[in-house]
């Protein structure tokens, strides 16, 4: 079967893989920073990816603003509109079983994809990538807003992972993970982190939603679809661990392209295949913290 | 009730009821911590000791009765703003953390009011923790966690300290390296609430005992405790 393989269809697929693990690793990324301080799996992260887009979309439509405008402006709406969230329906959830939260989170993405099919229905809606061409690298062809997508996501991962791991800011956000009255006791504002710590795993959500508008269309159910894999990828990584969420999402992306190209029908299943593989060798992640 | 004021009384508490979930664990305790003084809770396990310092720093959440610190109310405050009030909580698991190295722990609780040893101080006063500065914190002998544990609170400034069986589980050594520090504290202005089961280092360090059973205050003696005392002490202690 391989002498069938052309060059240009495994690279032209790696870029496609790379292309979904930025978003996978972006939006795990997400995940790992709100479940490490809140313990809540934030099942909302999808629909607040969706949003991004939305909000991109409707600021080019209707306000004429721009793919760069749209860049800073919806994540910051977005992540105060999760922000909002967090405050009215996560914190007087917090002294109860992470559950709890963790389904309230769940039926607001519900409720906000159903409000915005309503609204916009089911149909994917055009979003025209801000840089056009691209180059010929003799072996395939590279669209230009493809290359800023992986760029950008990485710099983003890079940034994130550094601050986190290397700031004091980070060093708060790792011990509140860790013991969050501890951390209270030397006079922190905790429940303040928390707040901004959930706008920013949310903002980073949106922020890749209007990386993803020009690649997939803007559509409802965009981020439910995507959600699923990035779920697999927390797991895979560990759950909590940040390092692990970037990795592990750049590679899935990755092995689903090459099971792409070596055997199709197994594509959409090997990020769960894996999942299972890593449960059963080491149940806490491969990047598993050592508060895990 | 009569409330009776100690003309330097930095902490009344009155009436603490506390909870854990449903479970009521303190039923109405007394006592008053005088500005300067160092002391101890003691009793049996289970009797309330630690619940006693998390009611009064906010972590135990479910709390009713009166905690006044320098004549104000703490019992509806939360966690950080009983800290920025000016007290610090050293729990008895030491709490240090495990993602963070050494200097990050220390550094990490930021300076609340003027008069906190600085850096370079705490570096003077232990040694070993600059020595093994970029370490993980939890790679520490439980001694040196101690003192992390102690050092990082006198960061902030905060003069009125919570120490939580501060000599559990330590050697001989290190538990009077630890009393006398605590005295150098005293003698520094500092005020402090010690939970301790082990008698002999409370009273070696404590101006007043306060013995707490069942969640509430049975006894209270000062320092020079007669021979007569002592037995009843080890009586409740069950020694």
């Amino acid at each position: 079967m391989f002498d069938m393989i052309s060059p240009q269809l495994l690279f032209g697929q790696l870029l496609i893989g790379l292309i979904n693990g930025s978003f996978y690793a972006m939006l795990s990324m997400g995940l790992a920073i709100i479940f490490g301080l809140m313990n809540v799996v934030n099942f909302a992260h999808g629909v607040q990816y969706m949003l991004g887009a939305f909000c991109a979309w409707l600021l080019l439509n209707y306000l004429g603003v721009p793919y760069w405008g749209a860049l800073i402006i919806a994540p910051l709406a977005v992540g105060a509109f999760g922000m909002l969230m967090e405050r009215l329906v996560l914190r007087p959830l917090q002294h109860l079983d992470h559950l709890y939260a963790l389904l309230a989170t769940y039926a607001i993405a519900l409720i906000v994809e159903g409000l915005v099919r309503q609204e916009y229905g089911s149909t994917g809606l055009p979003y025209a990538a801000p840089i056009s061409g691209g180059m010929n690298l003799g072996f395939m062809f590279l669209p230009y807003y493809r290359l800023w997508v992986v760029v950008f996501s990485i710099v983003t991962c890079a940034g994130t992972w550094l601050l986190i791991e290397y700031s004091k800011l980070g060093a708060y956000l790792r011990a509140a993970n860790e013991n969050p009255n501890i951390v209270e006791s030397f006079g922190i504002n905790v429940p303040r982190m928390i707040t901004l710590t959930y706008g920013l795993g949310v903002g980073l959500a949106a922020l890749s939603g209007v990386l993803a508008a020009p690649i997939y269309q803007v559509s409802p159910s965009m981020g439910s679809g995507l959600m699923i894999t990035v779920f697999a990828v927390v797991v895979i990584g560990g759950i909590g661990s940040i390092s692990g969420a970037i990795v592990t999402g750049y590679i899935l992306g990755l092995a689903e392209a090459i099971t792409k190209v070596f055997y199709p029908e197994a594509a959409t299943t090997v990020a769960f295949v894996v999942m299972i593989v890593v449960l059963l060798l080491k149940p806490n992640g491969i990047f598993s913290s050592e508060k895990a | 009730m009569k409330i009776d004021v100690h003309p330097n009384t930095s902490l009344v508490v009155r009436d603490l009821q506390g909870w854990y979930a449903e479970s009521k664990v303190i039923h109405g305790m007394n006592f008053e911590v005088h500005e300067g003084e160092i002391l101890t809770l003691l009793g049996r396990n289970g009797a309330g000791k630690t619940s006693t310092l998390r009611a009064i720093m906010g972590i135990m959440r479910k709390r009713t009765g009166s905690i006044n610190f320098r004549s104000e109310e703490l019992i509806n405050k939360r966690i950080y703003e009983i800290a920025r009030k000016g007290i610090a909580y050293c729990p008895e698991e030491r709490a240090i953390f495990a993602s963070l190295d050494v200097r990050e722990n220390l550094t990490l609780p930021p300076v609340l009011q003027s008069g906190g040893m600085t850096d370079a101080e705490l570096f003077q006063a232990f040694p070993n923790l600059q020595r093994r500065a970029s370490s993980r914190g939890t790679r520490l002998s439980g001694g040196e966690q101690q003192m992390l544990a102690i050092a990082r609170i006198l960061r902030t400034g905060s003069r009125f300290l919570l120490l939580d069986e501060p000599s559990e589980g330590l050697a001989p050594v290190i538990v009077k390296e630890i009393g006398e520090l605590l005295k150098k504290l005293k003698q520094r202005g500092y005020t402090i609430i010690l939970v301790e089961q082990n008698w002999r280092f409370a009273r070696s360090v404590a101006d007043r005992h306060v013995v707490v059973e069942h969640g509430q205050v049975v006894d209270t003696f000062t320092a020079d405790v007669s021979n007569t005392d002592v037995s009843r002490v080890e009586r409740y202690l069950g020694v």
